[in-house]
Parts: structure tokens; C-alpha cells; sequence
């Protein structure tokens, strides 16, 4: 995968200005140490030239990778309330004294009830800690405007990708010694681990394209297309979605959703939604609307027979818990007897705790009234206006040859780039040209992105993904190298071209 | 939905059946949360809502989970986890130096500073340095390389992460898996899920279930003749049965794996937990190296570690790592692929691990009070360990073999034939039928033997001596009541 070739540069351009730092900060502390300089002045040109000697020439201090959908490693803070409740939690002795506030101790002495001895290092449930499930089965059911939610259906997982492949579903579907092989329709684009799933346990991935200049919208066409492109290949069974998207920002329409579900009914395919962004919405019409509750929505005899299977996690939204890896899926549908089998393949699972903790403050964080309430809404009112989607699309698509799509929501921006034909060229030697691109980013920007091939997309596109969940300043700087090296990118493909162009005529 | 969906009437038109699901994940069974979990876990409801029983809780002491049972986690490891999981700690000086030193070391080594954020898939850079930098230390300076270290969600995700990787082959071709009878059962359901072969070996019950090569032998031979057997499995020291192997053996087993070609799993999570006289936990990879280059160049292994298990008992973190020796450098980019598609080992976990290979030094200030933690609890698991084995052993139609290491019994018990007759005509397993028993009437879980592998005939169960001392005495005791009343009703 190209993405490790970016990644393993991206380590040893950090090391490179981590050694600089060393350098930088020895130098000063011995220079400083002789008393020799009259002033500060002298100080830095010495540590100037010093620096120019060693051949280290970068125009920036520091990587800002934002090609993972990883708030915290943008920048993000945690929230406040989930990191003390957690320290409670791993160490009760905080709670002596007053340092807690009185609803941070209720819920992490509430949790710790919930443990077997009464502690966070013990193994919890297979399927997760029930009062926890208990908690995420009360925010699906308010989540969907009062539609039942069952806590036998919900299985708290080590990550959603966990869920969906490692362990469970995916899994139970594909049926590696049938012929034609099983079949999985994944839109395009789309995040590449599920990909690799797919194959590793013998499935075949079959694409159905998202239509980017209507916003990425899924086309129930499209969906058609798909399956008659598997035809003589492989038997497909399920429809994986991904709303909000991943990578591209859009969020689907009720109607969509409806429209989606009825084909699925009408294919006979299993339903898959990842909904891991369903707290990550800021388009201004838009809405996220789960599956399930469309599902219900559309009314029987669909609402009880459509296999359903949902997923969501602590690792996006306001909580961007990625390292704590805990995530659930909720199957709905499913025939019982199937269940059980489910039921046995999650008994040898465990799922972390402190993630179990962290998704119930998740799906029941502080309410108006309790003590953390106010410090709570301020952080969250902070997160969603770092999150202005649509003022760095309109950015984007201000700088020449980039075009994108507006961004309703999740956390990336998806932007196509109309790269020169001389840059294509150049590129196709050694890599991808959107990697070639992402690649030059780094090493002259000091800024990481993805490249578009690592999700798929249209032949003959090219795209690029970063994270937008990060900071305002920071997104301020990433735009501002993006766009100096965007110019200069530009220019040496454009005026290469007219260059080498004049003279071979 | 509606009731007849929540009942599941209406099953008709289903794409996931149970005819056309995988076949594979049918076969999956785990005997540790099986049904006698569930029904304990059941019984555990009925108490709370006030049903009458015998007793007035249920000891479960069918699971590997030292915290559950009572005991205390070691205070360094929760200080530097809390400093990690709320820096703002940091400035309280309630905390010791040492601890901070090592929280911000880690937080250093983290996107963002935060525990929050996603690492390398195959786990933070430092924490694979620390691991094998401990390897190296354990094993008398023989060099680890941080690249061959994976850090995992516990060990039992890098043990399937590896069997996944080694399965392959259709019919006869099929890859065979070589595991010790008795086994713990996450290798039987890996295997089932995976559909590979599994080979199976016996332990001699006679001889404190040891290891013998010819047994291996014979396993490997008749095995050759349905498929190719690739991989040897072994769990040193033993669960569910505690043995620890001799030196001689480990060497014995490493001659037979390079003579037959296999990749040697070697699960080591209970590599502090030794209690025997005369016995010592030696390191498969130590051994290895120290039979030469030959070996040491050729034979290709993982070794499995974990939080989970020792004097640590942090089982709800899921804290891990294997290290791969001598494996061809393409299956390993393969490896690394695998394991980056469930992103990353909780951090937590990783942070957790790299304080069990990096504990307080004696001129740190938490070194006291670590040592003296870490000494009473492997020193109340040893007197549990003599203490399961004494009383067991008085009794007439349990036999129990020294509890040499890890957390477990594994005791024989004499079925009446009476039992084993009503057993059958129940459609249960006679072991189930007795722990099942044993479970209505006294409140204890156990894990019958048949989850586990057993020869043909004989019967066992698993208990974990995990119970505090006192608690472990009482249960000790009303297990001998019962099997005494259960032989009696049965004769």
C-alpha cells in the first residue's frame, strides 16, 4: 500500500527535525553556558549557521499529519469530563478529597460497580458490560425518536472495524469455501482497512461509485450497475455504507436511505452501516437519520425483515477516543438461530474497559444540572466550530485546480485535484499521481494527507484526504502551506511543460 | 419492530441463514464463557431478584481473572495510567517522580500527547523497544529486535493474528495444527473458525502432564496422512494444567519442530507464575538461541506475552505482544498488513505493557512498595497453588496433579457409572453434568474438562485458585462435600 510508503517518510522526516531540535537546544544550552554573547542576537545567528552547515534545510519546525481521522493527534483536546471520570475509575483514591467534581464520581463509582471486582482491570462481559449496554441501548432508542432498541442485539467491540470484520459479521457472511465466492458492495471511495478485510477473509470486493459532482450522492443506479458487474464473478450478499462518509463529507438524505433499504430488500443483500460519524454533522441542511430508524420508519413487512447491522464508536465525534479502541454493533433482524452462532464467536472476545467507560459517558454525557455541564457544553460548542466545514470547502475550492464537494460531514475533506499531465507523467514512474502529489506536500509542506488511491475513486480522478477535525489554528496553517505549495507545485508542472514544450520545437 | 421480529417468528426470506453462513464459525465453541458461564450468570440474576438457593452467590471460578476474584492491582502500574489518562495529574505532587518520569515519557510517544489517538498498528514505537529490551534482559543479553515485536489486544489476538497468517491449503494439503491435549480452548475455536486441522497431542496425566517427543511423533505421523501439519502450539507454562516444562523438554520439543519443519507457537502468559520447587520458567527463545546457530538461525517461532496473567491480572486492558523469530521478511510485511486493519492495539494496554518490561529500578522511589506488591501476590497464588492441591488430593475420586505454574487446577475426577449414564440419557457431556450439578446446588462455577480435551474416559475440570485464601478454603471444602454426596447418589 502506497499510504506506508508516505507514512515510514513521514517517520523519518520527524526524526530528522527531532534531531535538529536536540541539536538546537545543545547548542544554545552550551554556547549560553560560555557567557560569551553579548546579546541574544549573536546567540541565534550562531544556531542559524549551524543548522545550514548540517544540510538540514526544511521551511518548517514541525509534520502536521492530518491523513488519519484522529483528532487528538491533530490537536484536539479530550474532553475533560471522560478523561477524570476514567481517572477515577483506574484509580479510586482521587475520589477521597475534593478535586473530582460530585457527577464524575457518581458515574465512575457507578461504573466500577459494574465491574467484576469492582475494578477496571477485571474482563468484562463478552458482549460488554451490561449496564453499559444498557446506556447504548437508551441512546439508540432516543437517538431514533423512541424506536425499541433491544441490549440483546448490541455488542460492545474493540473498535468498529473489530466489529465488522475481525470478529463478527463480515465474518459470519462470508463464506470462504463457497463458490462463486461471496461478494460485499463497498461504495467508492472508501476507507481502505475494510478493503483489505474483505480479502483477507476470501471476499470480493465490489465497487458501486459515489457521484461526486452531485455532492457524492449514492445513486441507487449505481447500486445496480454493481451487482450486474458481478454477475459470473461473485455472489453478492451485502451492502456496505458508509453515512456520514468516509472520506468524502456527504450525509444522506431520508430518502436516500429509504431508497437504499428498499433495493437492499428487494436484492436480497445485508445491510451494513458504518455510522461512526453520525455525531459529526455540521452541513446546514443536513441530517444525519440512522438505518434503523429509516428502516422503521419505511414500515412493515420491510421494517421486520431487512437485515440490518450498524455500527458506531468512541473514536469519532466529540470524544475522538481513537487509542481507546471500543466501538458496538447493533444487529437488527437477524434470525435467531444465527444469533446464537454470533453469540459464540463473541465469547472469545473482550473488549477493553476504559473504552466500555468511555462510551457510556458517550451515549449519556453530563445533562444540564450536573456539575461538569457547563464545562462540558463549552467544549462541545468549541469542537463544532472547529469543525466549519463549509468554510474550508469554500477555501479549497478558492485555490486553482482543486474542486470540493461540500462538506455536510464526518471528518475529512475529500477534494478532487486536476493535476497537469507533466506531473501525471513524472509520477507514474515510481508511484500514484495523487500520492506523488501528497508526497512533495510532505516533503516541502511539512503537511501529510492521504492520497485518493489509497480510497479509490473514478479512473482518470485524482483526490486528496485530510482530517479537518483539528484546531482552528492549525487548520489555518495547514491551509496556508497547501496553498504556497499548491502555487509552486503548479507553476514548475505548468511552466515545466511550457518550458520543455519550447524546446523541442 | 414488531413482537413477531423480536421473537423472531418471521424468518422467513432471511439472506444470513444459518444454512448459508459461514460454516466454519458453527464450529466455534468456548468452553471458558460456554454454557455453564451462562447458566451461572443466570443464577447470578435469580439471587438478585431474590430467588432462594442453597447459597447466596456464585463463585465463578471458571475464569482466569485474578482482579475479579479480589485481588489488588499494583499501585505504581494505576499511577502512571491515571498520570497518562489525565496529565493534568501531573502537577499533583501526591504522585511519585518515578511515575510521572514514565507517564510523560509515554505521553511523548503519543499523536497529540493524548492516549486517545491512534498509533502504529504494530504498537508505539519506544513502548516495542522497552518490550525488547526486557526480552533481552529475561533471556541473559541474547539481542531482541523492537521490528520483530507486535504489540497486541492481548495475546490472543496476536496468537490468532498468527494462525491466520499460517492456515492455508485445500484437503489434504490443509494446514495442521499440532496443540496439547488438554488445551485452552481459544486455540480449538481458532481453528474451527479458521478451518484448519487440528492435531492433537496428549499430555502424560501420569507424569505430572508432561510432554513426551514420541507422543509428538505419533500425533505428527498419523496426522501427515490428511493433511500438512505446519505449526507445533505450546503453552509453557501449562493451562489449563499448570505444568511447568523442564529445560530438557523445551530443548527436546525445538530439536523435534526443526526436524519436522513446523513453526513453534509458544504461549508464555504465565511466565511469572511458577510456584514448584525445582521448577523455572525458561524461555523457548533462550533455549532456542542457546542450542546454537543452527537452531537459533532456522527455526521459525512467535512468543506470546500478556498483561492479563502474572502478578499483573489486568485482563480488562488487553495488553500484549508476540515477537516473531526467523520468519521470512515477506510473510512479515504480510503480518504487518494484517494487523493494520484493526488499526491499533488500545493504548491503554500498550501503555500498561510498557510498564510491566520497565518497572520501578531499586533506585526509584516506588521500588519498595512495587516489589513488595508483586512478592505477596505470586507468594498467595504459590500457598493457594499447595493448598488446592492438598485438599483435592484427600479426597477419595479427585486426584490433582501438583499445581506447578499459571492459575489453574486440572484435577481428575472417578465418575460413578450410574452418572455417567444419567449424564448421557440427559444428552449431556458427564463432566458438564457434574459441574452442573455442582453448580445448582453449591453456587461454584468451574469448566468441565471436556472444554478443554481429555483422553477418552477419563473426566476433569478446571478451577482457578484465584479465590482469596479463605474463600478458596471454603470452596475447596464444599467441592469435596459434593463430590462425596454426588459419588454416594450415584453408587
Amino acid at each position: 500500500m502506497e499510504y506506508f510508503v508516505l507514512f515510514r517518510r513521514t517517520n523519518q522526516i520527524k526524526e530528522e527535525l527531532r534531531q535538529v531540535k536536540r541539536r538546537h537546544y545543545t547548542i544554545a544550552i552550551r554556547e549560553w553556558k560560555k557567557k560569551k554573547f553579548k546579546n541574544i542576537h549573536c546567540l541565534s545567528v550562531l544556531i542559524f549557521l549551524c543548522l545550514n552547515s548540517q544540510g538540514v534545510r526544511k521551511s518548517y519546525r514541525e509534520v502536521i499529519d492530518v491523513s488519519w481521522g484522529d483528532p487528538h493527534r491533530a490537536g484536539v483536546k479530550p474532553l475533560s469530563f471522560v478523561r477524570q471520570v476514567l481517572a477515577a475509575c483506574l484509580y479510586p483514591q482521587l475520589m477521597d478529597g475534593d478535586k473530582l467534581m460530585v457527577d464524575v464520581k457518581q458515574r465512575a463509582q457507578r461504573l466500577l460497580k459494574t465491574c467484576a471486582g469492582g475494578s477496571v482491570g477485571s474482563y468484562s462481559d463478552a458482549a460488554g458490560i451490561p449496564q453499559i449496554i444498557q446506556s447504548v441501548s437508551e441512546y439508540i432508542l432516543r437517538r431514533d425518536g423512541g424506536i425499541p432498541c433491544h441490549p440483546e442485539n448490541i455488542y460492545i467491540t474493540p473498535g468498529s472495524q473489530w466489529a465488522l470484520t475481525v470478529t463478527n459479521i463480515l465474518k459470519v457472511l462470508v463464506n470462504s469455501e463457497a463458490s462463486p465466492r461471496t461478494g460485499v458492495l463497498i461504495p467508492v471511495p472508501c476507507h481502505s482497512t475494510t478493503i483489505v478485510s474483505l480479502t483477507a477473509l476470501g471476499a470480493v470486493a465490489v465497487p458501486y461509485y459515489l457521484s461526486e459532482e452531485r455532492g457524492w450522492a449514492l445513486e441507487v443506479e449505481t447500486l445496480q450497475q454493481a451487482l450486474d458487474s458481478a454477475k459470473g464473478v461473485c455472489n453478492p450478499v451485502a451492502l456496505y455504507i458508509i453515512n456520514p462518509g468516509n472520506p468524502a463529507g456527504y450525509v444522506q438524505s431520508r430518502k436516500c436511505i429509504q431508497e437504499v433499504i428498499h433495493f437492499a430488500a428487494e436484492k436480497k443483500l445485508f445491510l451494513l452501516a458504518d455510522e461512526v460519524y453520525q455525531d459529526c454533522v455540521y452541513g446546514k441542511e443536513s441530517e444525519f437519520v440512522s438505518y434503523k430508524r429509516a428502516l422503521a420508519e419505511i414500515g412493515a413487512p420491510l421494517s421486520d425483515t431487512v437485515e440490518l447491522a450498524s455500527f458506531h464508536t468512541a473514536s469519532k465525534g466529540l470524544m475522538g477516543e481513537c487509542g481507546l479502541r471500543t466501538g458496538y454493533v447493533e444487529l437488527v433482524n437477524l434470525d435467531p438461530a444465527v444469533m446464537k452462532y454470533i453469540n459464540n464467536l463473541f465469547s472469545t472476545n473482550s473488549c477493553p474497559v476504559l473504552g466500555q467507560v468511555a462510551l457510556d459517558v458517550m451515549v449519556n454525557p453530563p445533562q444540564p444540572g450536573d456539575p461538569s455541564y457547563p464545562l462540558y457544553l463549552k467544549v462541545r460548542h468549541f469542537l463544532f466550530t472547529i469543525t466549519t466545514g463549509d468554510a474550508n470547502s469554500l477555501i479549497i475550492n478558492s485555490f486553482p485546480s482543486f474542486s470540493c464537494q461540500s462538506l455536510e460531514g464526518g471528518a475529512f475533506a475529500f477534494p478532487r485535484v486536476f493535476l497537469p499531465p507533466k506531473a501525471i507523467e513524472k509520477a507514474k514512474a515510481g508511484l500514484q499521481p495523487d500520492t506523488f502529489y501528497c508526497m512533495r506536500l510532505l516533503e516541502e509542506a511539512g503537511v501529510l494527507f492521504s492520497p485518493g488511491t489509497e480510497y479509490g475513486q473514478m479512473e482518470g480522478t485524482y483526490h486528496i484526504s485530510f482530517c479537518i477535525m483539528t484546531p482552528t489554528d492549525t487548520m489555518e496553517e495547514i491551509l496556508k502551506r497547501l496553498s504556497t505549495f499548491h502555487k509552486q507545485f503548479m507553476r514548475e508542472f505548468i511552466l515545466f511543460a511550457s518550458a520543455t514544450e519550447r524546446e523541442t520545437k | 419492530m414488531s413482537q413477531q421480529a423480536v421473537n423472531g417468528v418471521s424468518c422467513r426470506g432471511k439472506v444470513l441463514t444459518v444454512e448459508n453462513m459461514n460454516p466454519n464459525v458453527k464450529r466455534v465453541e468456548y468452553a471458558v464463557r460456554g454454557p455453564i458461564v451462562q447458566r451461572a450468570v443466570q443464577i447470578e440474576k435469580e439471587l438478585r431478584e431474590g430467588v432462594k438457593k442453597p447459597f447466596t452467590e456464585v463463585i465463578k471460578a471458571n475464569i482466569g481473572d485474578a482482579q475479579a476474584m479480589g485481588q489488588r492491582p499494583i499501585t505504581f502500574f494505576r499511577q502512571v495510567l491515571v498520570l497518562c489518562s489525565y496529565p493534568e495529574l501531573l502537577e499533583d505532587n501526591k504522585f511519585p517522580e518515578d511515575a510521572k518520569k514514565r507517564a510523560r515519557r509515554i505521553l511523548d510517544a503519543c499523536g497529540g500527547h493524548s492516549i486517545g489517538a491512534y498509533s502504529a498498528s504494530q504498537g508505539i514505537e519506544c513502548i516495542r523497544q522497552d518490550v525488547a529490551r526486557y526480552i533481552e534482559r529475561r533471556d541473559g543479553g541474547i539481542p531482541s529486535n523492537p521490528d520483530n515485536i507486535y504489540l497486541s489486544t492481548g495475546a490472543s489476538d496476536a496468537i490468532v493474528t498468527i494462525l491466520k497468517l499460517l492456515v492455508c491449503g485445500e484437503g489434504r494439503d490443509r494446514t495442521g495444527v499440532m496443540i496439547s491435549i488438554p488445551q485452552y480452548p481459544l486455540y480449538s475455536a481458532a481453528l474451527a473458525d479458521l478451518a484448519a486441522v487440528q492435531i492433537n497431542y496428549y499430555l502424560d496425566e501420569d507424569n505430572c502432564w508432561s510432554l513426551n517427543v514420541a507422543e509428538l511423533k505419533r500425533a505428527l505421523n498419523e496426522a501427515k496422512q490428511h493433511c500438512k501439519p505446519r505449526v507445533l502450539c505450546i503453552i509453557n507454562p501449562g493451562n489449563p494444567t499448570g505444568q511447568v516444562q523442564s529445560r530438557q523438554c523445551i530443548e527436546d520439543v525445538i530439536q523435534f519442530a526443526k526436524e519436522e519443519h513446523l513453526f513453534l507457537m509458544a504461549d508464555e502468559v504465565y511466565q511469572d507464575n511458577v510456584y514448584a520447587e525445582g521448577c523455572k520458567f525458561h524461555s523457548f527463545k533462550k533455549v532456542l538461541f542457546e542450542m546454537g546457530p543452527e537452531y537459533s538461525s532456522t527455526v521459525e517461532m512467535a512468543s506470546f506475552h500478556s498483561t492479563s496473567k502474572c502478578y499483573m491480572g489486568e485482563c480488562g486492558f488487553r495488553g500484549g505482544y508476540m515477537e516473531v523469530i526467523n520468519m521470512d521478511p515477506e510473510v512479515k510485511a504480510q503480518l504487518t498488513k494484517l494487523v493494520s486493519v484493526r488499526l491499533c492495539p488500545p493504548v491503554p494496554g500498550q501503555a500498561l505493557l510498557d510498564l510491566v518490561v520497565n518497572p520501578p529500578q531499586p533506585d526509584e522511589p516506588s521500588y519498595t512498595l512495587f516489589t513488595k506488591e508483586r512478592t505477596a501476590v505470586l507468594a498467595t497464588l504459590a500457598e493457594k497453588a499447595r493448598l488446592t492441591e492438598e485438599i483435592f488430593n484427600e479426597v477419595p475420586g479427585i486426584t490433582c496433579n501438583p499445581v506447578q505454574g499459571a492459575m489453574y487446577t486440572f484435577p481428575r475426577i472417578t465418575l460413578p457409572q450410574k452418572a455417567i449414564d444419567k449424564a448421557k440419557a440427559e444428552g449431556k457431556v458427564p463432566d458438564m453434568f457434574y459441574c452442573m450439578k455442582l453448580l445448582e446446588e453449591e453456587g461454584i462455577c468451574l469448566v468441565p474438562g471436556s472444554g478443554f480435551g481429555q483422553k477418552d474416559g477419563t473426566f476433569h475440570f478446571r478451577m482457578t485458585i484465584l479465590p482469596p485464601t479463605e474463600k478458596l478454603k471454603v470452596v475447596l471444602q464444599k467441592i469435596r462435600d459434593f463430590h462425596l454426596r454426588f459419588t454416594n447418589e450415584f453408587s
